[in-house]
């Protein structure tokens, strides 16, 4: 066996691979060879750590020595100093790993500190493309063990115990779902996976598969046994390439090694997997669209019931569980539901993983027990807002979603908490908003993102949406009256109500909580004609003040020449012809250019 | 793979060849790697810690590397911190000097006297 005394992780997520990390395998390799390290530092290329802001991430154990934004030239000096001497580069470490001259390890990062990983557990620290590696963390444990030692009804019975709830959006009891597949009659019954992960921002799926897609393999078998199912389907959107080819690769491992396919352990089980490309629309995410697009068919919901647990993949029983969801399952099998149902809260148990972007330090992939407070998330782990700007509001859900204000940020994470708040947990993407953020811009943002991917079955979304967006447009112009803000608010609640899917029935709720807490952004469009965060470009106007010293440099820069004025002179700006895109405000030495 | 055991023998395997990846705790071996360390030969005395440790399957065994601990020239130097951060120092080591501080030091808990710093 070979003996390593040091082990080198790259992360090789989307993030950090589309910073270069791919090509560090064979640098660090090159590197390496020059001092005759390859046969004692081992190269791992792994799943994706969280921190994507910090990308492209290189972990050195047995240190845990956390280096961020690696370049090539930090290669060398990585392995000239740190391989070879055993002196961590300090100056390469990430930032918090680094407390009054004392060095962390990544695990006593805030970042990861506050964190709880079920999920993500292996996400960073295992290379996906390795069955071996998945197996050394307990990959495949699960799976034998309710194979054989548990009875079907045993398994159903621990998932159900667990509290397990959807994490697709929906929030609907794991346990439950997989009872009403496993008392439907029939001689054939599916397992599917939903991976074709489409809110805006969020990606914790795609980092679930590229990071450990053995743990998908073996749930959904887990899944399979407990229904009486011997079929499954993974749906995931083409978009996701290094995703579909890690999960190939790993199905292709498991085959081999007899986890796939006939008599897994020795059992009379039979499983099968095969993945399916989505062609990346939203709807697909729905379940019976999803089912539809698996099918062969044009992805477009249908009314339900009959629920997929009833009639689903070609009309048979199916279980369809989200990424999340399943990446849960082998966990509670061998830790037991009790140990799952002590994490969370009440009603919301385990840990949830979230994608945290916008106006935020530390954007990247985390999971926090439920429960956990936005405050905690956003300032303790997210890092807090950049430059200094002030906190306005945190969009979660996805189009789905809502907002949710500074006045509710101890509120603790939970699906009915922000239900109540009006807003959803949808698939756990978070988006911080900051004082430059136009609230009634941010809705237009999301309405112009569902308009764009209803599928056209049904009338209230269809031209129901299309019609909210052009009365955003209209306001955001500063063309909006006060019958329209009432229109929109009607129009949301029967779009709500009318809609046949989740897509439409939740379409309005970016404008209804933009309504409910910022009004006031919404009536100085209409009433003042402004746009308080100065981001609506036809409610702005750029002007040249007194203090010009004409020093021509605006009118060089201006893209479609509206700036007039002699050298030495007063500048002006031709207001029709401005596009407001800011550039002379940039460009002045003096700094009086002004928006408003 | 047939069965639980087929398993669980795969994972003891695979588990030796991932298992410093995880948090701190245990004892812990530092090695001085500084150039008078590697020129002393302490890369064999490195090596040969490691591999004592795989091949007795020791868990929470801890071996990293240093810069120069200071004594030029009683290197290659290793320094075993115990569990409560106690520190015993060996010099001038070898490879086989290495594999009997494992066996003593690590696994039964004695201090291996002779190769210590000697007044």
């Amino acid at each position: 066996m070979e003996l390593y005394r040091s082990h080198v992780l790259i992360c090789g997520g989307t993030g950090c691979s589309s910073s270069g990390s791919l090509t560090f395998e064979d640098k660090f390799a090159a590197a390496m060879a020059k001092h005759d390290l390859n046969k004692e530092v081992k190269l791992v290329k792994t799943g994706c750590f969280g921190l994507c802001e910090a990308g492209p991430i290189v972990v050195v154990y047995p240190e845990g020595a956390f280096y961020s934004r690696v370049t090539d030239e930090d290669i060398t000096k990585i392995v000239e100093e740190h391989l070879l001497k055993g002196r961590i580069v300090k100056g390469l470490l990430h930032g918090s790993a680094i407390d009054e001259e004392v060095t962390k390890s990544i695990n006593e990062v805030d970042f990861f500190k506050k964190q709880k990983r079920v999920a993500l557990r292996n996400c960073g620290i295992i290379n996906p493309e390795n069955i071996e590696e998945y197996i050394a963390f307990d990959g495949y444990q699960a799976l034998g063990k309710a194979l054989t030692e548990m009875t079907r009804e045993e398994v159903i019975e621990v998932v159900k115990a667990s509290g397990l709830r959807g994490r697709g959006g929906g929030g609907f009891p794991t346990g439950l779902k997989w009872t009403f597949a496993y008392n439907a009659q029939s001689e054939k019954k599916y397992v599917a996976c939903n991976a074709d992960e489409g809110d805006p921002g969020a990606f914790m799926d795609r980092s679930v598969l590229e990071g450990d897609p053995h743990v998908i393999i073996e749930a959904m078998a887990i899944a399979a046994y407990a229904i009486g199912a011997d079929e499954g389907y993974v749906y995931i959107r083409a978009e996701y390439p290094i995703a579909v080819k890690r999960l190939e690769i790993a199905i292709e491992q498991a085959k081999e090694m007899g986890l796939l396919g006939k008599n897994i352990f020795g059992t009379d089980f039979n499983f099968d997997l095969k993945i399916k490309l989505g062609a990346g629309a939203f709807v697909c995410g729905e379940e019976t669209a999803l089912i539809a697009s698996i099918e062969g068919e044009r992805g477009m919901p249908r009314p339900r019931p009959p629920f997929p647990a009833n009639k689903g993949i070609f009309g048979q029983p199916t279980v369809l569980n989200n990424v999340e969801t399943y990446a849960n399952v082998p966990q509670i099998i061998l830790n037991g539901a009790e140990w799952f149902a002590n994490i969370g809260t009440e009603r919301s148990k385990g840990t949830k993983v979230f994608a945290l972007g916008g106006k935020i330090n530390n954007t990247g992939l985390l999971e926090i027990p439920m429960g956990t407070t936005l405050r905690e998330v956003i300032f303790d782990i997210g890092g807090g807002i950049p430059n200094g700007k002030a906190f306005k509001a945190v969009q979660t859900g996805g189009p789905s979603g809502g907002c949710i204000t500074a006045e509710h940020l101890d509120t603790p994470i939970d699906y009915d908490n922000l239900i109540e708040l009006g807003s959803m947990m949808g698939s756990g993407g978070m988006i911080v908003m900051d004082e430059d953020n136009c609230m009634v811009d941010v809705a237009r943002f999301f309405l112009d993102f569902t308009v764009d991917e209803s599928c056209g079955k049904c009338t209230p979304c269809r031209e129901g949406t299309k019609r909210m967006l052009e009365m955003l447009d209209k306001i955001c112009e500063g063309k909006g009256t006060m019958q329209d803000i009432e229109d929109l608010e009607q129009l949301a609640y029967t779009i709500k109500d009318a809609s046949l899917c989740g897509l439409g029935q939740t379409a309005p709720n970016p404008v209804l909580s933009t309504l409910k807490y910022f009004k006031h952004e919404y009536l100085a469009h209409v009433e003042d004609k402004k746009c308080p965060a100065g981001v609506c470009k036809d409610l702005l106007a750029i002007t040249i003040t007194d203090k010009c010293i004409g020093c021509t440099m605006c009118k060089t820069v201006c893209p479609v020449n509206c700036i007039s004025g002699e050298k030495k002179g007063q500048h002006v700006i031709d207001q029709d012809a401005c596009i407001k895109c800011g550039a002379c405000i940039d460009k002045c030495p003096v700094k009086c250019i002004v928006k408003k | 793979m047939k069965s639980l055991a087929d398993l669980a023998k795969l994972r003891e395997e695979a588990l030796k060849k991932v298992n410093i990846r995880g948090e701190r705790k245990g004892k812990r071996i530092v090695v001085g790697m500084a150039t008078c360390g590697i020129a002393a030969g302490a890369r064999p005395v490195l090596n040969a810690l490691v591999e004592e440790i795989q091949k007795r399957n020791i868990q929470d065994v801890e071996v990293t590397q240093t810069g120069c601990i200071g004594v030029c020239k009683l290197e290659p130097i290793i320094e075993v911190y115990d569990e409560n951060n106690e520190k015993t120092t060996y010099v001038e080591m070898t490879a086989e000097k290495a594999q009997k501080v494992i066996v003593d030091h690590i696994v039964n808990g004695q201090i291996v006297a002779e190769f210590t710093i000697q007044e």
